[in-house]
């Protein structure tokens, strides 16, 4: 691992979000735009509001980065930057990494904003703290940055990467019991949710924001997040290749 | 002098299949050091193909590469070639100043060099805006001064002057030249056969054979042809005599 390259691509990243300020804004003002509209869809309605708030903060960052990384990835591979990389002297985990760092940061400033809007203005309450809502925010939000990467090596244009969005994240929206608790579901999707990434997310920001703490098992959601995690960034460095055809 | 000092690239057998056709039908050549090598030949003969190979971008089927002694692509090597894409392979939405300081700090070369670079490819005016902004001639310049950047010993280039005016082109061509004094070895491709006479070795290539490796003095001897796209038509007609 070389340090300097990682963080000259971090760099770099935020560098080009620095240069397209409408996508930047779009970015890290359009979670609040979302959060604020369903606050007053659910007008008088305070405990469906508080019920979804939290996990609405935490998973909005996860479907952005989603997106943003695997077209940003996904140029980097048609515009011939990859291949120029991948012949210089740079790791492909540096590069990862420095991904990474720069989503991670924006996803920051993201939940951040998001969650000062609705907890300050909105008057959202949860049980738990802010902070720790904010944080998995942050963790989902690496976690679409690596199932992006991942997917966007599948991806042949950027139209097929923009439809991979609904096609990879809306059944887990559906299935991480958001909209329907997951015992209430035909019994083979209760099943199928189980091995979806977003369900214990999910889980994790519910405990939070109910229970007040993770517990035990909102633990147990968070190792199984990182371990997600490491493996999609794992697979995607597979498919970042040295040499190709 | 032996010829691992001499010799830059060495491809022996090289064969090359992309999308189940084969592109290269092993290759046998050397390239020497501190020259300048044009690699001619028609669009679509296998020029790109060979140049990824010898960076080592190409999954190859069989032969071997070796670049400055060591097999093309390995991490020792990786550093001390540089390579310029037909399509500028540079990020459009930064300027070629923050392009260059990125590839600067992958590459480890001291930012010096940036300015520098900037001056050799004739860009200082225009390093502020977006690469997008830029005319094409200047982005392929933008492209070749990230490859120039860490001061490498080899130096491929694709199709370096398409599309470049005139002077731009001969200035370009007085910087390789520069650069060859220097003892960088250079390949270099291109279709357009005038600018072989700027070479110091030819390799003339044809669906994806080698029709001949010779300097370009040789080329006309052998020939009898001063124009050189009449030399190469001549080259594929003694082939197809020979055949």
């Amino acid at each position: 691992m070389k340090l300097t390259a990682t963080i000259a691509t971090a760099r770099r990243v935020l560098n080009q979000l620095r240069h397209d300020p409408r996508t930047l804004a779009l970015l890290l003002l359009m979670p609040a735009v979302l959060v604020t509209l369903i606050r007053f869809v659910f007008d008088g309605k305070e405990e469906t509001f508080d019920h979804l708030g939290a996990p609405l903060i935490g998973l909005f960052p996860f479907i952005t980065m989603f997106l943003v990384t695997s077209i940003t990835m996904l140029r980097e591979r048609t515009g011939g930057t990859l291949e120029r990389l991948m012949s210089m002297p740079i790791g492909k985990l540096d590069l990862l990494a420095g991904y990474g760092i720069a989503f991670a940061l924006i996803a920051t400033a993201q939940a951040t904003i998001t969650a000062a809007v609705a907890f300050l203005l909105l008057g959202l309450e949860v049980e738990g703290s802010a902070t720790a809502v904010v944080a998995l925010a942050i963790a989902n939000a690496i976690l679409g940055m690596s199932l992006g990467l991942f997917a966007s090596a599948f991806a042949g244009s950027e139209f097929q990467a923009v439809l991979f969005m609904p096609a990879f994240v809306f059944p887990q929206l559906l299935l991480c019991g958001l909209f329907a608790p997951r015992d209430e579901m035909a019994g083979f999707l209760e099943a199928s949710s189980n091995a979806l990434p977003l369900t214990y997310a999910f889980d994790a920001l519910d405990r939070v924001s109910s229970d007040g703490s993770l517990g035990s098992s909102g633990s147990m959601d968070v190792a199984v997040i990182a371990g997600v995690i490491l493996l999609a960034l794992a697979m995607g460095a597979l498919t970042l290749r040295r040499r190709t055809a | 002098m032996n010829s691992a000092t001499t010799t830059a690239i060495a491809v022996e057998a090289l064969e090359v299949s992309r999308g189940g056709r084969k592109v290269l039908h092993g290759l046998d050549f050397t390239v020497s050091r501190g020259r300048i090598t044009g690699l001619l030949g028609p669009s679509g003969c296998g020029k790109t193909t060979l140049m990824r190979s010898i960076v080592g971008v190409q999954i190859v089927e069989a032969g071997e590469v070796r670049v400055l002694d060591q097999p093309a692509g390995s991490s020792g090597v990786r550093g001390r070639v540089g390579y310029v894409t037909q399509a500028p392979a540079v990020y459009p939405d930064l300027s070629a100043q923050e392009n260059l300081r990125y590839f600067a700090r992958i590459l480890g070369a001291p930012f010096a060099r940036i300015e520098e670079t900037l001056e050799t490819v004739q860009l200082d005016g225009h390093s502020d805006r977006p690469v997008r902004d830029l005319s094409g001639g200047q982005r392929a310049r933008v492209s070749l001064g990230t490859a120039l950047l860490g001061d490498p010993d080899v130096l491929v280039l694709d199709e370096p002057t398409v599309g470049l005016d005139p002077v731009l082109r001969s200035d370009l061509w007085e910087t390789f030249q520069d650069l060859a004094r220097r003892g960088k070895t250079l390949i270099v491709s291109s279709h357009v056969m005038d600018e072989a006479g700027r070479c110091d070795d030819l390799l003339l290539m044809r669906e994806g054979r080698l029709l001949a490796s010779l300097t370009p003095l040789e080329l006309r001897d052998q020939t009898g042809e001063e124009d050189t796209e009449k030399a190469f038509l001549r080259l594929i007609e003694t082939e197809g005599e020979a055949q």
